[in-house]
């Protein structure tokens, strides 16, 4: 998208004095800073953090179940483990992950905007986020839980007897600090774009986030009472859940799922943002049916909460309810198709570069597809009673999460360093990554598939009265530890690019969209003036493209040892 | 533009923050904000009202002889009461905008006032003497109650199983406890509007803030009337 901004010349030098990194170095400038690519930054450090404290716990689940009677865990101390392991991904890592680093740091700047509306509130709820973080490692330190992630009743509530209250209180927490965020990003997408900035002007990107934002108000605080009237059970005794008080351990679930199943929409739809950004830049093309890619984020949003029942058929609730939830579901798969097919669609049409953020845009295509395609075996009621609580279910929403979420955060990561650092980073090395990612991914959850199908149940730490399984286990504790290197490697040549990488200027990859009108990294008022908006998004020109890659090519081949495009 | 030039060197001339335009456009940010705020409070209430309703249909026998212990005179005066701030809670906020800073704060002051009968009443009249006949939920849950109630209500309880009677209370607390708790905070916020305006700060000298505080007070308001016609009226 072309701005047209009204000249500075301070804009045009090569090296703005002041940008947002370097306005202030003390700690407080950071820690107490309203500046919301400063407080995406803040986001993106402990996220990574939270991320590899769960990934540490994955990995000590993966170990345990190489031999058939497991390798050093005790029943309880799995439990705890695993139930660590979801906490912390679900809730410190993937529901704050891709809007709260890259959706705070790019929102404001890709409508136009100077910041959030209200720069204040996002700093309170990075602050929540962490206090959140800190409760439940102290609940760890005191003992662990051992609930798993859902927290089912009445277990949670009447019978466990490890640190459940504390966990949920972070989680409440936690809860606090995300609807915060939506709050924030639905006032500043409806109040704070640029003249000329119309809504279907607006990139893709910021409608995923705004169909998130809407499932984050809605939902988030339907978890949060629920959660509170839980711990309100184990504390004070007020029955709400507990067939002992009188009360329905059912309705925990119902209330638990409306919110959990649209949070899973919570982690997918902003990667779904990403991946529409990062396709139409290295297709070249405008992105095919732009307002159908739109409308199905909102349409997924608004089905999500139709179809929580999903989670409940062997539950105990009416044949003829699931029969309903079925139905519902099946219905999600459209707008979730309508995207992957009108991705596919934009780089059939396009003239493709197969740079590191573009590798991981196909991959999280390709994960994505089997993720959702196997959910439809998990709608249907008829063969969800034989697959569910087993590893089928466990590999089908790693797929999904895993492989979709992290994927897009990794590509959307890959696709804006250079705009957050003004750095450029080894794009071979970042292909390496992209790949081994992909294969380490398929190994450790492909042989999930097949042995959940053969009825390897979930959550338990051994299997010697089938040891036949222990070849899908080594094969995906393999394939684990392979997809451990793929997740490190960035970490490091990404840093590394912080003092070696050259300089990004302001739109390496040749982008549309208003991010990359400003200079990398950007100065502190995102933009020298207000820009003009004038086209519509991804206006790219096909034929420039073709033109540009034949250069691109010519030098890649004839004089530059280093590849194109760096 | 020259408004612009001039808040981006200050940050916050003419109480316009760095991050906005203009007056305008801050002003709407904010009364968006509230109203998305309040959507996730409905939505924070709404899993309590449906488990309510959910044990009401199943239990709806028993549910509707446990009401007959709530004080259908007691709520009524809460409501009018409620009623009463939300008015004067209105009327704060137009004198906030005819700039009349006496009247405001008399209309805000009483509000605070009245939340505060509000909560006397609930706690000293109504939960108090329930406190007394252990009838909080727990392994202390006395049931059915002895004294203390006329007999034709006890004659009424006697066979509502303790389970049931229970499950009536923990909702009944849990609901009117949360909506207590959002009285005590729609008074704080208040308060402190008023503080400010007693001295002088210029973040509330437009009537924006009030506007935002009488918004959170409609609301707890609000919950109430739905409040009081489900637990109070409905069950006579
Ligand atoms: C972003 C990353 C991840 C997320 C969000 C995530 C999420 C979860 C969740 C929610 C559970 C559910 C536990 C339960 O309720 O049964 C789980 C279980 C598990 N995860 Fe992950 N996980 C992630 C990454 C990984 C990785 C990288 C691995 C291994 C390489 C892994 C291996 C496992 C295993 C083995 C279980 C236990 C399943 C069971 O015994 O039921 N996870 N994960
Ligand atoms: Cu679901």
């Amino acid at each position: 998208m072309r701005a047209s901004t009204v000249k500075n010349p301070a804009a045009e030098a090569p090296k703005p004095e002041s940008n947002y990194l370097n306005n202030g170095h003390t700690i407080a400038s950071w820690l107490l800073t309203k500046d919301h690519k400063r407080i995406a930054i803040l986001y993106l450090i402990s996220v990574t953090i939270f991320f590899a404290v769960g990934s540490f716990l994955a990995g000590l689940i993966r170990a345990e179940l190489i031999l058939p009677r497991g390798v050093m865990l005790e029943n309880e101390t799995y439990n705890k483990i695993f139930t660590l392991h979801g906490v912390v991904m679900i809730f410190f890592f993937l529901i704050p992950s891709i809007p709260a680093t890259l959706g705070n740091f790019l929102i404001p700047m890709m409508i136009g905007a100077k910041d959030l509306a209200f720069p204040r509130l996002n700093l309170l709820s990075w602050y929540l986020y962490i206090i959140a973080g800190l409760i439940a490692i102290v609940a760890i330190a005191m003992g662990g839980v051992d609930t798993g992630w859902t927290f089912y009743a009445p277990y949670a509530s009447m019978y466990s007897n490890s640190q459940v209250s504390l966990t949920i209180g972070a989680a409440f927490l936690a809860g606090f600090s995300s609807i915060f965020t939506g709050i924030n990003f639905i006032v500043t997408i409806h109040k704070m774009r640029a003249p000329g900035m119309t809504w279907f002007r607006l990139p893709l990107y910021v409608w995923g986030h705004y169909s998130t934002s809407i499932i984050i108000i809605l939902g988030t605080p339907v978890v949060a009472i629920t959660l509170l009237m839980l711990l309100a059970e184990r504390t004070l005794h007020l029955g709400f859940f507990s067939p002992e008080l009188g009360g329905d351990p059912v309705l925990f679930q119902h209330l638990f799922w409306f919110y959990s199943h649209p949070a899973v929409y919570i982690m997918i739809l902003p990667g779904m943002g990403v991946i529409s950004e990062i396709i139409t830049c290295f297709s070249r093309r405008r992105i095919f049916g732009y307002e159908f890619v739109a409308f199905s984020s909102l349409a997924i949003a608004g089905l999500g909460f139709l179809v929580w029942g999903h989670h409940l058929y062997v539950s105990g609730q009416s044949m003829y309810q699931g029969m309903v939830f079925s139905i519902i579901t099946f219905l999600v798969a459209i707008p979730s198709a309508v995207k992957v097919f009108n991705w596919s669609t934009t780089i059939f049409k396009g003239s493709v570069r197969l740079q590191t953020p573009m590798a991981y845009a196909l991959g999280f295509m390709g994960l994505f597809l089997v993720g959702g395609l196997t959910g439809l075996y998990l709608s249907s009621m008829a063969t969800d009673i034989h697959l569910t609580d087993t590893y089928f279910v466990v590999a089908h929403f790693h797929f999904v999460m895993v492989g979709g979420a992290v994927m897009a955060m990794l590509g959307g990561v890959h696709f804006w360093w250079p705009k957050m650092t003004g750095k450029m980073y080894n794009e071979h090395l970042g292909k390496l990554s992209a790949a081994i990612t992909f294969v380490g991914f398929n190994l450790t959850f492909l042989p999930q598939f097949a042995m959940g199908y053969l009825g390897m149940p979930r959550r338990y730490h051994y299997y010697y009265l089938w040891p036949d399984f222990q070849i899908y286990h080594i094969l995906s504790t393999a394939g684990a530890f392979v997809l451990a290197i793929g997740y490190a490697m960035p970490a490091f040549y990404l840093l590394w690019s912080l003092k070696h990488g050259k300089d990004a200027g302001p739109n390496p990859w040749g982008a549309k969209g208003l991010e990359w009108t400003t200079p990398s990294p950007p100065p502190t008022e995102n933009f020298t003036t207000i820009p003009i908006v004038t086209e519509e998004a991804y206006n790219y020109d096909p034929e420039l493209a073709e033109r540009e890659e034949t250069l691109a090519d010519m030098l890649e081949h004839d004089y530059s040892p280093e590849g194109a495009g760096n | 533009m020259s408004t612009t030039m001039a808040n981006s060197d200050h940050g916050h001339a003419d109480g316009v923050f760095h991050q906005y335009e203009n007056i305008d456009q801050q002003n709407e940010s904010y009364i968006v904000g509230m109203w998305t705020f309040l959507v996730t409070e409905v939505m924070f209430f709404g899993p309590l009202f449906f488990t309510y309703i959910l044990y009401r249909w199943q239990y709806q026998e028993y549910f509707w002889r446990t009401h007959q212990l709530l004080d259908i005179k007691l709520g009524g005066i809460n409501t009018m009461i409620l009623l009463a701030s939300s008015f004067s809670m209105a009327m704060g906020v137009h004198y906030a905008q005819k700039k009349d800073t006496k009247r405001q704060l008399g209309m805000m002051g009483f509000t605070v006032l009245c939340g505060a009968a509000f909560l006397a009443i609930k706690l000293a009249l109504e939960w108090a003497p329930k406190f007394q006949h252990h009838m909080i939920p727990g392994p202390q849950f006395t049931w059915p109650p002895h004294d203390g109630y006329d007999q034709s209500i006890l004659a009424l309880l006697h066979d509502v199983p303790r389970g049931a009677a229970e499950m009536y209370f923990s909702i009944y607390f849990g609901i009117t406890g949360l909506h207590g708790i959002h009285v005590v905070v729609g008074m704080l916020c208040i308060a402190i509007i008023m503080f400010m305006k007693v001295r002088k700060f210029p973040q509330v000298e437009s009537y924006i803030p009030t506007e935002m505080v009488g918004l959170y007070w409609h609301f707890v308001d609000l919950v109430w009337i739905f409040l009081y016609p489900l637990f109070y009226l409905m069950p006579r």
